[in-house]
């Protein structure tokens, strides 16, 4: 039995995004499927961020046009994209590490949270009932990435695997439809990755969540895409599942180079 | 007494319905399951497993930590004059084999994916598994083999059959007789196949008795069972104990968040054994030594109160005034808070059993006032033989015979047993059960001891691990490995040793250093390490762990019968011994022969007399995988002692 993929969820049309005189990205066009893991490689520089980054509405592209869920935007909003239901964790942890476990996730349910700021201060009217709900469903997340006994750990005393676990739980805090993981698996042991990488596809499997990441580690992107997407020096090189990928003459010279 | 454990249930459900009966901590609140809701959820269940097929007098596996709805099912099927039988979590697959074999099981309810995955593995060998229930079905999404349900679609089928046919459930209840087969139980034992001890319902609540009368145990007691279910201390202290006192066993929610829980519940009565003691009191004085200058003072201060008066007030006698003044200033300051930190402010009965316990281990806590004592049993006497009255608890005994319990020691020192809690017979096995249990009703333990002055029982070690130290100046000398490994291993920087000496003319022990400890030893003394193996090697470790031996040396000469067991030379081996590896059983004791087997090249060298040995060692990972570490290990002379009787 095996998870159904559905049609497309987010296009990404002739996307070119410059800063000044660099080019960053030049026409890349690609699209994501509803349900289905979706991974953007690629060698340092490739510009794999900014292609999130885009999609995620903190660069705005300089040409084409983004399609999600039918409707087509030249460039996106960070949090309208936040309310249409895409949630990203980041390459470098942008976690509050004074604060607890409970608390960072929590903070992923800021856009659910109807009560005010007075009402939520206060903890009057349905401000209570409400914030029992959100803690509720992060109990729920925290039991998902077996992070039980860090509930109230700073996440700053927290080791960098289980930070990264955190940034996670935070982006599922918002029920996302679509999640991009920008580098999950950076900086982790072997055992780490392992570990990510069940997660990763326990959320895709059990919530059905589609899946964009970026990732460094070409054996991980391999295992657990469906479809991969190469860039290079900011063009795209390849497209399609892991095995054509991997036997794509271009893909195989950025990633070994070539003999001259 | 015509109980049975499903009859106790059913009396807790109708005399005190809404009291809680179990807690289970999930998405972090307690959740209290009543009595009267345990007796439903067990109905239900049997229920199910009835139209399943199971039948009476079949054997039914449970394999998983301690989850209420897997208690449940041991009770479910005792009450379908099913025979449950709790198998460790972290056994690896192949180890569940024989005991699915051995006892014919056909239906396995386990806690989450990782057991049904070893279900799964090991089906081929034992194709009779027909019905395989999980608890949590997280991962189990995609998984469509035949025979595999959850305990969720368990109990709904059972609650429509419970209400079709409502009678059916008491009915096979009262078919069950006291001395009807109750539990079955695999001891791990050190060499050959694992042996399937049979107790009866009237074996285990009998003994359940004896314990609770014994301390004045009530329905009111909190208990955490955080230890395998498998093993039968942890079963008798949250099942059988349970049942027949009535009182509320928690679970927690996860094995990392014992520590936490632990201290959130509060137990009562509580239950572990040493090397858990030690755990927690190595984690609170790492934690002193990175406390304020005045906090460490103060705690020293007050822990040298405590040391002074500490046991004396335990066992019940006046420390005198000013004594009495300066211990409750302690225990104002110090030795409250420590007790609220380590969880056991309400701790009225603690027990630690299994292994002998350190004495600085075992009175510090004392000291603090916890009321911790010893206990002797074993899986075949259903724990309790013998126990230690509440003010006369000692490091080096394990307590006085406890009600129904008649001890006699024999010729070769060997202790024997006649108590109504004795096992029926091993499964399958009379060539073992006649070993053990002769016709004249004595059980024998295998444990060599003595009484004291006073008529408490002192262990020595295994009478077949007694052995002589052959040739050299010590010949003919008594050697016991246990005791000596046990007297190194009460130091917090070591935590494994294996001793040899038996049939030869010296003793040399193998050791596994305490990576915490150690490796908290080494950052004080900004000593940089790169792992275990590194850590293990270093020539700073190396003279860490000679003191500690010399110091044992320095001990046993003191002791005529055991001077020659004085430890002549020593390692420190580069891989922590490891039940997964075959090292060490399920319960973390050392197996003495299968370790002399592998490490062959490290014992030669050992007597060999060289000081330097490279060995390669295969690893099994917890994932099933295998690796190997290898590394070139130094071997250590240590100095020993003239005893001190021979030079008087």
């Amino acid at each position: 039995m095996s998870k159904k993929i559905g049609d497309v969820i987010l296009d990404v049309k002739n996307i070119s995004l410059r800063f000044g005189g660099v080019k960053a990205l030049t026409d890349i066009s690609f699209n994501v499927r509803e349900h289905e893991v979706r991974a953007i490689i690629g060698p340092n520089g490739a510009g794999k961020s900014s292609m999130l980054n885009c999609i995620n509405g903190v660069y705005t592209p300089s040409e084409g046009s983004i399609t999600f869920r039918g409707q087509t935007f030249d460039h996106m909003d960070s949090r309208q994209v936040a309310e249409m239901g895409i949630a990203r964790t980041f390459q470098n942890l942008a976690l509050f590490k004074g604060m607890s476990v409970i608390d960072n996730i929590m903070t992923g349910r800021n856009l659910r949270i109807k009560s005010n700021l007075f009402m939520q201060a206060l903890r009057i009217g349905p401000a209570q009932r409400e914030e029992e709900e959100h803690r509720e469903f992060v109990e729920h997340i925290i039991d998902f990435l077996e992070i039980q006994a860090h509930r109230k750990t700073p996440v700053g005393q927290l080791p960098y695997g289980l930070q990264k676990r955190v940034d996670l739980g935070r982006a599922l805090a918002m029920e996302p439809q679509v999640l991009l993981l920008d580098e999950p698996m950076a900086g982790m042991n072997v055992e780490e990755k392992q570990d990510m990488c069940r997660f990763i596809l326990d959320v895709n499997e059990e919530f059905g969540t589609t899946i964009v990441l970026i990732e460094h580690d070409m054996g991980v992107v391999m295992d657990i895409s469906d479809r991969v997407v190469v860039l290079d020096y900011g063009k795209k090189i390849g497209d399609g599942a892991p095995d054509e990928v991997r036997n794509n003459e271009e893909v195989i010279r950025a990633y070994l180079g070539t003999s001259h | 007494m015509q109980t049975t454990f499903p009859r106790l249930l059913l009396k807790h459900a109708s005399e005190r319905p809404q009291a809680p009966a179990m807690r289970e901590k999930e998405y972090g609140i307690w959740q209290t399951i009543h009595w009267a809701e345990m007796a439903q959820m067990v109905e239900h269940m049997a229920c199910g497993l009835h139209q399943a097929g199971l039948t009476r007098g079949e054997h039914l596996v449970v394999i998983g930590s301690n989850r209420p709805r897997l208690y449940a099912t041991m009770l479910a099927a005792q009450s379908l004059g099913a025979i449950p039988i709790p198998l460790y979590q972290d056994a690896v697959a192949a180890e569940c084999v024989f005991p699915l074999n051995n006892a014919e099981v056909r239906f396995a309810v386990v806690e989450d994916q990782e057991q049904v995955d070893k279900m799964l593995e090991i089906r081929e060998q034992c194709p009779q598994i027909a019905h395989i229930f999980f608890d949590d079905p997280r991962g189990l999404r995609k998984y469509d083999e035949p025979g595999l349900a959850s305990i969720e679609e368990l109990l709904a089928s059972g609650a429509v059959f419970a209400k079709q046919h409502p009678d059916f459930y008491v009915g096979e209840v009262e078919k069950a007789n006291t001395h009807d087969v109750g539990a079955m139980f695999f001891t791990s034992g050190t060499t050959g196949n694992p042996k399937g001890v049979v107790h009866t319902h009237y074996s285990l609540i009998n003994r359940a008795e004896a314990g609770a009368k014994f301390d004045h145990l009530t329905s009111e007691e909190d208990v955490l069972a955080y230890l395998p279910p498998a093993w039968i201390g942890q079963n008798i202290f949250s099942y059988a104990q349970w049942l027949y006192c009535g009182y509320v066993v928690n679970c927690p929610e996860s094995a990392a968040t014992v520590t936490i829980d632990l201290k959130e519940v509060g137990p009562t009565y509580y239950f572990a054994p040493p090397r858990v003691f030690e755990g927690l009191l190595t984690s609170v004085m790492i934690r002193m030594e990175d406390a304020g200058a005045l906090k460490r003072k103060m705690f020293h201060y007050f822990m040298d109160v405590a040391r002074t008066y500490g046991p004396t007030k335990m066992d019940g006698k006046s420390i005198g005034l000013g004594g009495g003044l300066l211990y409750a200033l302690g225990n104002l300051f110090v030795y409250g808070p420590l007790r609220n930190t380590l969880g056991m402010s309400r701790v009225r009965v603690a027990y630690t059993a299994g292994e002998a316990i350190g004495p600085d281990l075992f009175s510090f806590y004392r000291s603090i006032g916890v009321n911790l004592k010893q206990l002797y049993g074993s899986t075949e006497t259903a724990v309790f033989v013998c126990l230690q009255p509440d003010h006369e608890a000692r490091a080096d005994t394990v307590g006085v015979p406890c009600a129904g319990v008649e001890i006699k020691v024999a010729d070769n020192g060997e202790i024997l047993v006649k108590s109504p809690g004795l096992l029926k017979g091993y499964y399958k096995n009379d060539a073992a059960t006649a070993e053990v249990l002769t016709a004249d009703g004595w059980y024998h333990t295998s444990d060599a001891g003595f009484f004291d002055a006073h008529g408490h029982l002192k262990i020595i070690d295994r009478v077949k691990d007694v052995g002589r130290i052959k040739g050299g100046p010590n010949d003919g000398a008594m050697f016991a490995p246990k005791y000596v490994e046990n007297k190194l291993k009460f130091f917090p920087h070591i935590k494994e040793v294996v001793a040899y000496g038996d049939q030869r003319e010296k003793v040399c022990v193998m050791i596994n250093i305490d990576f915490d400890a150690v490796g908290n030893w080494a950052e004080r003394r900004n000593l940089p390490y790169a792992g275990y193996t590194d850590l293990a090697q270093k020539p700073e470790v190396y003279g860490l762990i000679k003191e500690c031996v010399e110091k044992v040396n320095a001990d046993l000469a003191e002791d005529d019968l055991l001077a020659g067991s004085q430890v002549s030379r020593f390692l420190v081996l580069h891989k922590e011994l490891d039940a997964d590896d075959g090292e060490l059983t399920r319960t973390n004791k050392v197996r003495r022969g299968f370790i002399a087997e592998k490490y062959d090249a490290l014992i030669v060298a050992l007597y060999g007399g060289a000081t330097e040995q490279f060995i390669e060692t295969q690893v099994k990972f917890e994932d099933g995988r295998t690796g190997s570490v290898s590394a070139t290990l130094k071997l250590s002379d240590a100095k020993t002692f003239t005893p001190v009787g021979k030079a008087a």
